[in-house]
């Protein structure tokens, strides 16, 4: 089974319009949404879910207002800046600063501080027309985006095992941080979608870089090229340079939002040139992995 | 006053509009402007600030002297994060799990342990005209963008009105950046993409309890701004400005340019939509 996953740096350059793209033209493909933050693809797949799963992971000090006698040995081993102390002269915990590291339990003389596992998000398995999806909602403000990421690609790769499919089809996030890098280890493509703006080229270079130290192929889809074509000509040299094959260059269509606002994958909702060019684009990525 | 900039989905026009409502404001009053977007920052594209001032940011990391260390596995008890394992003779750091939090070090009955720094990015400053320009820039590889922002953020400048630039998203980095925020501008477009991050943004504001108003960005496209505005009434958001769409205004902004640069009216609205968060936000 083959991994692929579309990945840009920056957001907003088409990834999940793209992702759908590929589910609708996939034959036997396992779907997954490895965007937990802010997930869009489902919008495009409408999904059944057929299983909803709690995803718990990372703690909170809580502290029992009770037992505290407010003696402050908790405030200088405090890194985040998570404890303040109340009206009443006992300590409080600021949930969004508190990364659980227990040191404030630790310390605490009296016992007053709890560690507790709040439920911070859900994971679903759902079928689609295009074939089996897994997504997730991580709560509000919530954290461990990367742990989601994981547990989201390990039951994707069950489906595809146990149904025998042979390509598994992830829509990333942007940036490079924590969820990226739980998206791309060990998948055998990344397909960087950008656009030829200043923004769009730089956040590919380093995506690029982390992708390079992942030691994971890529290739290269600009959209909106036709936007400015002296920046879409510096990407595709730029993308020769490194030996990273441009495999699609997709023209702004406004047709595209269109779709996406009537909730169908482009491919399906036009035919036009920009859906033929996904097309070929998606073809030439599979002769990438095969 | 802080403002931050906030979308949710990314692409939005975060950056675009903490841009051009900084450079509005800054014939009038000090501006500050804070790219916390640590993990891609774009704003100097924009801006064009000259960074004078480059400094690296550490997180600590525990390195342990063997020397006193008797493997009785306590700092891989108390560690958190599991960044910490204690094998037959031998403890085993895993840096990258490591959120600096110092229980190891703290709590290591022997003290064999100390904490030392681990470059995680860059902090880096200077101007652009005369406002107060600041970045970071999370080093490739790095998993943990929240101390980088934290770093940055202990540089806001309260004499002068704050601009942060936040990345997309609502988790961590998001939390950090918009923390402490006087108000919250969160960006949008009509497609069911913007609104259906445009509501989870709006979630993670009102649990922080941070006002916050929504500009509309690329207002005509798809089937309008309506249920952008449904939304907003329904959860009582006002809707500050709105942007509409214009190739001319992408094409600008692939060549860098603001768009006070390319439709020097924008100005006036950019100067409304600071009287609108004002009067909310003070």
């Amino acid at each position: 089974m083959k991994q692929v996953v579309v990945i840009s740096g920056k957001g907003g350059t088409g990834k999940t319009v793209i992702s759908a793209c590929f589910a609708a033209l996939s034959r036997n493909a396992v779907l997954a949404d490895v965007d937990v933050d802010a997930s869009n693809l489902h919008l495009l797949l409408h999904p059944e879910i057929q299983e909803r799963h709690v995803f718990k992971s990372g703690q909170k000090a809580r502290i029992d207002a009770e037992k505290c006698t407010g003696c402050g040995l908790c405030f200088p081993v405090c890194r985040f800046d998570a404890l303040a102390e109340n009206d009443m002269g006992r300590v409080s915990v600021d949930s969004f600063s508190c990364e659980g590291c227990g040191v404030c339990f630790h310390v605490c003389p009296v016992q007053a501080v709890t560690l507790e596992i709040p439920t911070s998000g859900e994971w679903y398995v759902s079928r689609t027309q295009y074939g089996p999806f897994v997504h997730a909602r991580l709560g509000i403000a919530e954290e461990n985006s990367g742990k989601l990421v994981t547990e989201v690609r390990k039951k994707a790769r069950e489906i595809a095992e146990k149904e025998r499919r042979d390509l598994l089809i992830m829509d990333g996030s942007p940036g490079i941080g924590c969820p990226v890098i739980a998206s791309l280890t060990g998948t055998d493509l990344a397909l960087i979608v950008t656009e030829p703006t200043p923004s769009g080229f730089h956040d590919m270079e380093r995506i690029v870089d982390l992708i390079h130290h992942f030691k994971i192929r890529a290739a290269c889809c600009i959209n909106k090229c036709d936007l400015n074509h002296d920046n879409s000509d510096g990407i595709e040299r730029w993308c020769r340079a490194q030996s990273i094959p441009v495999v699609g260059k997709i023209a702004f269509d406004p047709a595209v939002t269109e779709s996406v606002v009537q909730g169908v994958p482009f491919v399906e909702y036009a035919s036009n040139s920009s859906a033929a060019e996904i097309r070929r684009m998606w073809f030439s990525l599979l002769r990438l992995i095969t | 006053m802080i403002i931050s900039v906030a979308s949710g989905k990314g692409g939005t026009g975060k950056t675009t509009v903490a841009v051009n409502l900084a450079l509005a404001l800054q014939a009038d009053q000090a501006v500050q402007f804070l790219d916390c977007d640590v993990e891609e920052p774009n704003a100097h594209f924009f801006l064009k600030p000259q960074i004078k001032e480059s400094q690296d940011v550490f997180t600590l990391i525990p390195e342990i002297d063997e020397s006193r260390c008797n493997y009785c596995g306590k700092c891989g008890q108390v560690c958190a994060y599991h960044a910490l394992a204690v094998v037959k003779g031998a403890v085993l750091v895993f840096s990258e799990l490591c959120h600096g939090c110092g229980a190891c070090s703290l709590l290591c009955p022997e003290k064999a342990i100390r904490e030392v720094g681990k470059r995680i990015g860059v902090i880096e400053s200077g101007r652009a005209g005369e406002m107060a320009f600041l970045q970071g820039r999370l080093d490739i590889g790095q998993a943990m963008s929240p101390p980088l922002i934290r770093a940055l953020k202990k540089r806001l400048d309260p004499g002068r009105t704050v601009i942060i630039d936040a990345p997309p998203g609502t988790s961590c980095p998001v939390i950090e950046s918009v923390r402490r925020s006087d108000f919250c501008l969160l960006v949008t477009e009509p497609t069911p993409f913007g609104l259906h991050d445009l509501e989870l943004a709006a979630a993670t504001a009102k649990e922080m309890k941070i006002p916050c108003g929504v500009v509309i960005n690329r207002a005509s496209l798809g089937n309008g701004d309506g249920k952008i505005r449904d939304f907003c009434a329904a959860e009582e958001i006002p809707v500050l400005m709105t942007i509409p769409f214009d190739r001319k205004i992408a094409e600008a902004y692939s060549r860098g340019q603001t768009i006070l640069e390319a439709f020097p009216a924008y100005r006036e609205k950019f100067l409304e939509l600071f009287e609108r968060v004002w009067k909310i936000g003070s």
